[in-house]
């Protein structure tokens, strides 16, 4: 019987420590080799630790949340054979005061896998429940009667309840009594029926991808001041065009939103403004301009606010932005995206869609210097040659880093990506 | 001219109207139902009470007739004499006390009985032709109870010998010879009966088979007995009139041969339709389906505060489906949170044997699109059915193959109509073949037979 130790993976870019995120299993279970032990977080990524032999967990080290060096023991697995300790430290197996350097440790560490890959859904090791007997439930199709004695359908309608909804337990998926009042008593609570008070208080860790997120808007807030600047964009006519191109488009393509015509605006306007497309050294005062636009785009997850970006926007036609921003929000939405694929942006638009309000103060994206926050499109009456016209209007709320960006700039800067968005031809004539 | 205002108006007091109106009363609703004739419609009045009491008396007789020549049973005695007046005043007095019942029933829920004839002038008022004169009513609601007919063949108008139900349940004198043109259960239960009372019965039928809405394998033990009665069944023929002496009825088959039938009367069994005239129907603006009238889930027409209920609204044309929807009619317009959400209208002919179905068959489960088991029990292996003498016939459960869950069940055999409220049961319970196997039937009865047909479809039936 040996002891096989697993430690803090080295994620690479020189890392030195990750946060524990999630630990798939607990001391005492049986794991199989690939099965997922842990999941780590570092600034980029999430990566999914597989044990990589066989055995029973006999030590867990870190809590979920903590924030554990690189090369630090995480776990250790007591397997059949000899372990990758020596033999007299079996009984101890916690070693890590080494302070071992990230080089050092590559044989015992397990190879990095990035969420990205198939990975092999995690087997738990606990005892499972028995599913339940599947013969006794079968699917109800839709508009399948329900089946109810008659003293179920009365009390349902009575209390106003339609059964199609009604989950059955009893045999062949029959709704008994219980399942209606289990199916009153859900609907009630979220009903708008006056709540009891209530009193208690959960306390949630913020962990993962949300710290993450909460230091990152720290750190732009207090670094940077924000001046932000609203402008109305007229987009009757890329509304137009939009609508046009997308009942006109071939199978294949994607559809198009109005996202790529946004960024297709930026790239335009970035070529006349390039100091917008930059990343501030601050430390150094050192501010980095780039050629290439590798526009930022916030994107809500399940998990929490990601920046997926578009790397050389200015290199892509309109259907490839829209392809392009496609992969990366259905990749940031799964959780599948690569680290390379959330690292190197240079400015940033966000954008809340349909529920983009009036007007939004954008935080920056640090290092960044700017970001271009989209509002939603309302029709709105408007005086087009002394006659009130029915427009489609939409705001652009954007935040620049005043230290670098005067007003002035900014201003003539989301001008430049109006005069683009108000003449769709323009965005073409380059 | 009088007048009256409700808010609950019954046109008709058949089995639907009645329990409507008796409903409503119970409820609190000012209730008035109109009627020409004496309460309980075609149901207690013409239909299925006399009907049932002929029969059994025809059974009665059946069974002197049967001791008087040679009995298995050891019991002998003379030949019988049926005094077919007093029979049928018999049945009277049954048909009587039923519809005075039903009359003390809508007095004690408070309902006013007004006895005339109903039509209406508009979907809020009917007029009233009544014995003293004509009264007008306004009501909130109205339901239109008003039922169905007998259909008559233009080949054979009503009249002299030729009679529907209504006047075979009525005879005085029993015919020497009986034509019944229709081989649907009406016609099939009285000619039976007037049979087993001694009739020379021919039934005539266009189509290819007895009871052309049921499936054969349930419809031949009823086959047999006809034959065993000596009943000639003339199958593909179609009844084309009376004989010039007006005394035959002549009947010609699929290839064109005519025959002659000796017919003292001539009993025209072929449907019943929706009775859609003389109460103002074409006053209203009302959505119909086919000859019916169109109801929704909760019986309503299309014309918001009319209701529907019983044949006037379609098949089946049975009288529990009228009193059913009579119940929710009411409840409904009371306000109450009610949905038509029947599993299952069970349907019974009282022929010999009878026969009972409730749900789907077989063939109609397929159609369906279920996976389907079958499970059938013959009374012949039935101790109960062996002590009654009656053998003939199943008991057939239809089930889905995946979850068990009963589908339909049927059943022809002696007295299988008491059976049918089991169906019903077990059809409306959701039940699974598992419940009913897994019930305890008492012992000895023609019950059992349902249990062992769903041990049948489980694979494992213990008596056979």
């Amino acid at each position: 019987m040996g002891i096989h130790e697993i430690r803090m993976p080295d994620v690479g870019e020189g890392i030195t420590e990750a946060e524990i995120v999630e630990w798939n299993v607990a001391v005492g279970d049986l794991v199989r080799e690939d099965d997922i032990l842990a999941a780590v977080m570092t600034d980029k990524a999430t990566v999914e630790i597989p044990s990589p032999v066989e055995g029973k967990v006999s030590s867990i080290t870190g809590t979920v949340g903590e924030m554990t060096a690189v090369g630090a023991t995480i776990i250790t697995i007591e397997v059949a054979g000899t372990g990758n300790v020596a033999g007299d430290k079996a009984g101890s197996p916690e070693a890590p005061a080494k302070a071992p350097p990230p080089e050092p440790v590559t044989e015992t560490v397990p190879p990095v896998v990035p969420v990205k890959k198939e990975i092999p859904p995690a087997k738990p090791a606990r005892v499972s429940i028995p599913a339940p007997d599947v013969e006794t439930k079968p699917p109800r199709p839709l508009g399948a009667k329900p089946l109810a004695s008659p003293a179920v359908r009365k009390r349902a309608r009575d209390a106003g309840v339609q059964l199609q909804y009604v989950h059955g337990t009893g045999p062949a998926g029959r709704i008994v009594h219980d399942d209606l009042d289990r199916f009153i008593a859900g609907n009630r609570s979220a009903g708008a029926s006056a709540p009891d008070a209530d009193n208690s208080v959960e306390e949630i860790r913020i962990i993962g991808l949300r710290r993450k997120i909460a230091e990152r808007m720290q750190e732009s807030k207090r670094n940077i001041p924000h001046i932000t600047y609203v402008e109305e964009v007229d987009v009757t006519e890329l509304e137009s065009l939009r609508q046009h191109l997308n009942a006109d488009a071939e199978d294949e393509k994607p559809h198009l939103t109005l996202l790529p015509l946004i960024l297709r605006a930026m790239v335009i306007a970035l070529k006349d403004h390039p100091i917008f497309s930059a990343r501030f050294d601050d430390a150094n005062d050192i501010l980095h301009r780039y050629a290439a636009s590798h526009i930022g785009v916030a994107t809500q997850t399940d998990r929490g606010l990601m920046v997926p970006v578009v790397h050389h926007a200015e290199t892509r036609d309109l259907w490839d932005l829209a392809a392009e921003t496609k992969r990366l929000a259905e990749q940031a939405r799964d959780g599948s995206i690569s680290r390379e694929d959330v690292t190197g942006s240079t400015i940033t638009t966000s954008s809340l869609g349909a529920l983009g309000g009036i007007v939004s103060t954008p935080v920056i994206n640090r290092p960044e210097v700017a970001v271009i926050g989209v509002n939603k499109i309302v029709l709105r009456p408007v005086y087009r040659e002394g006659v009130l016209v029915p427009r489609k209007i939409m705001n652009l709320s954007s935040s620049f880093d005043h230290r670098i960006v005067d007003g002035w700039d900014a201003a003539r800067f989301v001008q430049s990506i109006r005069s683009g968005l108000e003449h769709p031809a323009t965005l073409f004539m380059t | 001219m009088e007048r009256l205002t409700c808010n609950t108006l019954v046109l008709g007091a058949g089995p639907g109207g009645y329990v409507a109106a008796i409903r409503a009363g119970q409820l609190g609703l000012d209730t008035i139902i109109v009627e020409a004739a004496t309460p309980g419609g075609t149901c207690l009045n013409i239909g299925c009470i006399p009907s049932k009491a002929l029969i059994h008396a025809a059974e009665e007789f059946e069974k002197a007739v049967a001791f008087s020549t040679e009995s298995p049973l050891g019991i002998s005695a003379s030949k019988p004499k049926l005094e077919l007046k007093k029979t049928i005043a018999w049945k009277d007095e049954i048909v009587t006390r039923l519809t005075t019942g039903v009359e003390a029933l809508l007095k004690k829920t408070k309902v006013r009985s007004v006895s005339g004839w109903g039509r209406l002038i508009d979907g809020k008022t009917c007029l009233v032709t009544a014995a003293d004169g004509e009264i007008t009513i306004s009501a909130a609601n109205i339901v239109i109870a008003t039922g169905s007919v007998p259909i008559e063949i233009p080949a054979l108008p009503f009249g002299g010998r030729v009679i529907s139900s209504t006047e075979a349940l009525s005879l005085t004198r029993l015919p020497r010879h009986l034509a019944v043109v229709g081989a649907g259960y009406i016609g099939l239960e009285l000619g039976t009966a007037f049979a087993k009372l001694g009739s020379k019965v021919t039934i005539v039928e266009a189509g290819d088979r007895i009871l052309p809405h049921y499936d054969r394998e349930l419809t031949r033990p009823v086959s047999g007995k006809l034959k065993q009665l000596g009943i000639e069944v003339l199958l593909n023929s179609t009844a084309r009139g009376l004989s010039d002496s007006g005394n035959e009825l002549v009947a010609v088959d699929g290839e064109g041969t005519a025959s002659v039938l000796k017919a003292d009367k001539i009993l025209v069994t072929v449907g019943r339709r929706p009775n859609t005239d003389g109460w103002g129907l074409d006053q209203l603006d009302l959505s119909r389906d086919g000859r019916f009238i169109a109801i929704d889930q909760h019986c309503h027409t299309s014309m918001t505060g009319v209701f529907g209920i019983g044949d006037i609204t379609g098949e089946p044309m049975l009288a529990h489906r009228a009193m059913a929807q009579g119940e929710l009619v009411a409840e409904r317009i009371a306000g109450l949170p009610v949905a038509w959400d029947k599993i299952s209208i069970p349907a019974v002919c009282f022929t010999d044997p009878e026969l009972v179905t409730a749900g789907l068959s077989p063939e109609a489960a397929k159609a369906a699109g279920h996976d389907i088991k079958i499970g059938k029990f013959p009374f012949q292996a039935n101790g109960r059915a062996m002590t009654t003498g009656h053998e003939a016939g199943f008991v057939r459960v239809v089930a889905r193959a995946d979850n068990h869950v009963v589908l339909g069940i049927q059943a022809v055999g002696s007295n299988v109509s008491e059976l049918s409220s089991q169906f019903g049961l077990a059809l409306e319970m959701g039940s699974r073949l598992e419940d009913i196997a897994a019930t305890i039937h008492a012992h000895p009865t023609r019950g059992e037979a349902v249990q062992e047909a769903a041990l049948g479809a489980l694979g494992h039936a213990l008596h056979i």
